[in-house]
């Protein structure tokens, strides 16, 4: 991601792996806590908030939770949760989520898998990352690229 | 996957929506010129009233874009930069812990 705040980050990786065995690695709690480094609690249900413990090194003591928004199987999971919610202090609730959506497509020997997180624009400035601290310059390039961003993707709260 | 975003910010404000107007991207443009400004320097040129400006200036302080420094009889405004940047580096922190994720993932399932 150069010179941008983008809204979303997108990723696309092909597994070798048949659909229905990434679906399972994604939509079975246990299995995502593997992969995702994560105790969680229960099972993925839409419209249902799932949680755990973090077993991410140095994020042991934080909770993550999620509240499930869709799941077609081997195409679609999603759900929404507060990213970097790293202060076990602070109460997370009322603050926008990002929508993070799985999407299984086939491709050639195995699965494409696309993951998106999206909705950093309408976070709080204080979940966007901000240090006071020296910048180097870049501005012009960087107010361009702003300039474009919000011009295509006018902000409700403007 | 693990948090990546650590700072707080004294007022919870978006900085997009901060800057999703014309007006204010306008005055981020002059300042970032370098130096700082008074509302009169700022006002000078645009047919945008001395009110306005400074309410304008108001929401670019409270996404923490601008601040400002009183000096003798006027407040000079600056640009506060840093927050553009922090906020990119986060979201290429949080990108870069997909791709780790996205590997453990592929190693389960590849296995």
């Amino acid at each position: 991601m150069p010179q941008t705040i983008p809204d979303r980050i997108e990723k696309k990786i092909v597994l070798r792996a048949p659909r229905s065995r990434v679906w399972r690695a994604l939509t079975d709690a246990r299995e995502f806590s593997e992969w995702f480094r994560v105790t969680l609690r229960g099972q993925f249900e839409p419209g249902k908030e799932i949680s755990g413990q973090v077993t991410y090194p140095g994020y042991e003591h934080l909770t993550m939770t999620a509240r499930v928004e869709r799941m077609e199987p081997e195409s679609l999971f999603s759900f929404r949760w507060h990213p970097a919610a790293i202060d076990p202090k602070v109460d997370y609730s009322a603050e926008p989520t990002t929508l993070v959506e799985f999407r299984l497509e086939d491709a050639p020997g195995g699965t494409l898998l696309t993951v998106t997180e999206s909705g950093f624009q309408a976070l709080p400035a204080a979940r966007q990352g901000f240090a006071h601290e020296a910048n180097s310059g870049g501005w012009e390039e960087q107010l361009r690229n702003i300039e474009r961003h919000v011009a295509s993707h006018p902000s409700p709260r403007a | 996957m693990s948090p990546a975003i650590h700072h707080r910010a004294p007022e919870p404000s978006s900085l997009f929506a901060a800057l999703g107007d014309p007006t204010r991207l306008a005055l981020v443009r002059r300042l970032s010129a370098g130096g700082a400004l008074s509302v009169t320097a700022l006002t000078t040129g645009t047919r945008i009233s001395r009110q306005a400006v400074t309410k304008h200036l108001g929401i670019l302080a409270r996404a923490g874009l601008v601040e400002s420094e009183r000096r003798g009889r006027e407040r000079l405004w600056a640009l506060a930069p840093g927050r553009i940047h922090d906020a990119r580096r986060a979201l290429e922190q949080i990108s870069r812990e997909w791709d780790d994720a996205l590997e453990r993932l592929r190693r389960l399932v590849e296995r």
